[in-house]
Formats: structure tokens, C-alpha cells, sequence
């Protein structure tokens, strides 16, 4: 019996002494490499009072919740296993606050998430969509990031702009800062689609319909327009990923490119959710000194024929 | 004298169209399954390029409380891109509820909407079914309008629906 008791003590520690590592030098840049999502109960919605349940996570493999929730900002309570390094010890995330999900109604008027939850894998809210049209569920975040070389040690920080001349040493090696902005989009339909949601903002990468986002079918050739900050966003790499990864050995993903007028041909092969990213590296960034990347992700659904 | 009579025989060929009935045969089959529901169905004749032309029936739930059964309509994925999420239902003389197995006649008078207003040329029929818990089934049948000659054309689904049966008189 007593022979037992050290090696499970040694295994306790490594796996303690994992998460703390995990926490502080890994994990709050491993969301840059995972994949974003929301995942919609539907999006051809019909009839007199039509919901839809959406899950929000971070994961590898879609659509899978088997990583972390996404953490929108008034959207639940995270339990402490699913905060970034379990909760315990410094993470580089505190002074972050999550991003906003920002909900427009067919008619232009803001739409709360009800019934919002946390769990250890993902994050889950309702929309009433008491309207009919194409409601957008939006979550747009700014954030910077910067790494520099201390000796032979590389050093990355995430932080706000405010944050970045206190923080981060101006004149250090190698010092690289890079402005993100991301786009999520989530795009559901109640009756018949509309538009007014999906005007541009003009402001980083956004999707302006062709086809309308919520009518797409499997096997029919779709257009879609991506701007950049207005502009025809020009032969710019897509890449839209089918669901249901776990099953199969390949990622079978659809890659297309805009052309001159940021317009980008594709056709969904089969019936499901699709998975679309797109991004583009510049030096417009509003941070001196630094590279811009201005991603657009959002979740698609190719209906049966 | 030579006008008027081409005047008068042009507006005679014409005539035949408005007289034109069509007559439609819907099968429901009888599924041995355990939870059975009856299908919701929708009718309607498609243009070319997959428009609606004309919607002729809409079967659906239509005494659930708070016209909650229009929540399944759009299982009926074709009808409901084509036309259906464009509407207000229900829709006199077009939705009603949703039948039991068996075969169902429908008729269309040729001088009553919707076919009065049909323009000449070729058109296909679809039936679509779709079943709470169940499967979903679209069968077109392709018909000339005005007809030309009496006729019958015949189709069979597989699962959801039986036999269809359009019957077009000039």
C-alpha cells in the first residue's frame, strides 16, 4: 500500500507544476491558435416565435466544445477550471475583459442573449428573435499583442493599447507588435432574409452578402463580398471548413480566394455547418509600430438540396 | 370580314385555357413506425428556374394553439426557399391541415386562381412531405400549360409519399 503513495504524489506535482507552466507561458496565446466558433441550434427559422440556442467555444476540432467556453462579457459566470491555468497563479489575461457579443435585430435595434451559461467547455445563450428577418450576433475584439527576446528567452505580452508603453519595453530586441482585429459573425433568419444587418461598418474585415449567408444550399454555386475597411478586400485566401471533423481523416476544406473586387466564388459541397475564416496582414494598424490582423470568422450552414 | 374572323378564331384557341382544369391525386402512405405524425405537404407548380409559379396546397398543423405548427414549415426546405418564408400563413384556400393516409383529389378550375392567371408554358409540379421524427420527400412532375391534349401523369415516392397523380384537360 505505502509504495503507492509516492509516485502519485510525484504525478500531483508534475500535473500542478504543468498547469502553472501552461498557464503563465502557454495557454493565453493558445486561443490565437485554436479555433473560434459559434455554433446556432438553426438558422432557417420559421413559424410565430422562433428561438435559437448558440454555443460559443474554443476548440480544436469543429464543431466540438472539448477545450475552453468562449468568454463574452455579461454572458455567464465561468466556473474557475474553465478560466485560462485553472484559476490559480498569474494569468496575462486579468486585465483583459471579454469581448461584447453584440446582438442586431432585422430592424437595426439591439437584441439581448437571455438565458446565458458558462460551462468547462463551452459558453451557451438563447435569442429570442421576436422579429422577422436576419438577425446578426456579433463579436468584434481588439486586442495587441507583442513578444521581444530577453537573453535567449522570448518574451510575449497581450495587453491593451494603454497597457503597452508601461509593459512592454519600447527599445527591446526583436520587439514585435502585432493589432488584432477579429470579427466574429453568426447570421440566423427568421421568415424571409434580410440585409440591413449586414451592412459594412467599414471598419477591419467584413462579409457584405452576394448570396445571403442564410441561403446557402448545398452544391449551388454562393458569392460572398469581403471588405477591408470598406475597400474590396483583393485576393484574400478563404478558408471554409466542414463540420464533423472528429469523423474523418481530412479536413476536406473548401479554399477559394477573393478577386480584384473582393468578391469570393464558392460552392459547399455537402448539407451541414461550415466554418469560415478569413485574414489579412497589413501595416494599417493604429498602433505605432505594429502589423495589423484583421480576421473575419463566421459560422455558415449549406441547407439540403 | 377576313379580320374579324381571324380576330374571332385567335381569341377561340385561346378560350380552351381558361377551361382547363387540372386534377391532382396525393398519396399518403400508411408507415408502420413507431411514432407516427401526419406529414406536413406543399403543392405548387415551378417555373423553369425553380420559381413559384403558383402555390396550390399547404398541409400543416393548423389547430395547434398559437399557430404554433408553422415552427415545422420550414422542414419543408424546398417550398419554404422558393415561397413559403415569403408568406403570411395561413393563407385562404391554400393552407389547410395536415391529412391522414390515403389518396386526397384536389381540383384546380382553370378560370379560378390560382390558374387563371398562369402564363402559357412548361411547369413542373412539386410535392414536397416532410414528417415530425420522420423523413422528407419532393417529387416533380413536368406538365405544359395550356395543355394541349387530355392527359395523366403518374409519379411514386419512395417513403414519404405514394402515388401522384395530375390529370390535366384542356
Amino acid at each position: 500500500m505505502t509504495p503507492m503513495k509516492p509516485p502519485q504524489r510525484t504525478r500531483t506535482i508534475c500535473a500542478a507544476g504543468l498547469a502553472a507552466l501552461a498557464g503563465i507561458v502557454c495557454l493565453p496565446f493558445a486561443a490565437e491558435a485554436h479555433r473560434q466558433w459559434m455554433l446556432p441550434s438553426a438558422t432557417v427559422l420559421s413559424g410565430s416565435d422562433p428561438w435559437v440556442t448558440v454555443d460559443a467555444a474554443i476548440s480544436n476540432d469543429l464543431f466540438y466544445f472539448e477545450h475552453f467556453p468562449m468568454r463574452l462579457k455579461g454572458i455567464g459566470t465561468p466556473p474557475p477550471s474553465a478560466m485560462r491555468g485553472g484559476g490559480k497563479g498569474p494569468s496575462r489575461r486579468a486585465g483583459l475583459a471579454p469581448p461584447e457579443l453584440v446582438i442586431t435585430a432585422p430592424d437595426g435595434t439591439r437584441a439581448e442573449a437571455e438565458n446565458g451559461a458558462v460551462g468547462r467547455y463551452r459558453t451557451t445563450f438563447d435569442v429570442h428573435l421576436t422579429k422577422p428577418g436576419t438577425y446578426k450576433m456579433a463579436v468584434v475584439n481588439e486586442s495587441l499583442f507583442a513578444s521581444w527576446k530577453e537573453g535567449s528567452e522570448t518574451r510575449r505580452w497581450r495587453g491593451t493599447p494603454e497597457k503597452l508603453a508601461t509593459e512592454v519595453p519600447a527599445n527591446a530586441e526583436g520587439l514585435k507588435i502585432t493589432q488584432s482585429q477579429r470579427r466574429l459573425e453568426l447570421f440566423v433568419t427568421a421568415g424571409k432574409p434580410t440585409t440591413d444587418v449586414l451592412k459594412p461598418t467599414g471598419k477591419g474585415l467584413e462579409l457584405v452578402p452576394v448570396t445571403h449567408p442564410n441561403d446557402l444550399v448545398a452544391g449551388e454555386a454562393a458569392k460572398f463580398r469581403f471588405t477591408l475597411d470598406g475597400q474590396p478586400a483583393a485576393n484574400m485566401a478563404v478558408e471554409i471548413i466542414p463540420g464533423g471533423i472528429r469523423y474523418r481523416d481530412k479536413l476536406n476544406e473548401v479554399k477559394a480566394k477573393t478577386d480584384a473586387d473582393g468578391i469570393l466564388a464558392f460552392t459547399l459541397p455537402t448539407p451541414g455547418m461550415y466554418w469560415l475564416e478569413a485574414e489579412v496582414r497589413d501595416e494599417k494598424s493604429t498602433v505605432k509600430g505594429a502589423t495589423r490582423r484583421a480576421s473575419y470568422i463566421t459560422t455558415l450552414e449549406a441547407q439540403a438540396p | 370580314m377576313r379580320v374579324k374572323l381571324a380576330i374571332g378564331l385567335s381569341s377561340l384557341i385561346a378560350t380552351p385555357a381558361i377551361a382547363s382544369d387540372v386534377n391532382l391525386k396525393i398519396e399518403i402512405p400508411r408507415l408502420n413506425v413507431a411514432e407516427y405524425h401526419r406529414p406536413y405537404v406543399a403543392v405548387w407548380l415551378e417555373k423553369p428556374d425553380n420559381t413559384v409559379a403558383a402555390n396550390l396546397a399547404v398541409w400543416y398543423d393548423v389547430k395547434n394553439k398559437n399557430n404554433e405548427g408553422t415552427k415545422w414549415l420550414k422542414d419543408l426546405r424546398q417550398w419554404w426557399r422558393r415561397s413559403g418564408r415569403s408568406l403570411e400563413t395561413p393563407i385562404d384556400g391554400l393552407t389547410g391541415a395536415t391529412r391522414a393516409p390515403g389518396t386526397h383529389a384536389l381540383g384546380f378550375a382553370g378560370d379560378k386562381a390560382p390558374l387563371a392567371a398562369l402564363p402559357p408554358g412548361e411547369y413542373q409540379l412539386v410535392v414536397e412531405a416532410a414528417r415530425e421524427v420522420g423523413g422528407r420527400e419532393l417529387l416533380r412532375i413536368p406538365l405544359q400549360w395550356p395543355p394541349k391534349a387530355a392527359e395523366t401523369v403518374t409519379a411514386r415516392g419512395s417513403h414519404e409519399l405514394g402515388a401522384i397523380s395530375v390529370e390535366i384537360k384542356p
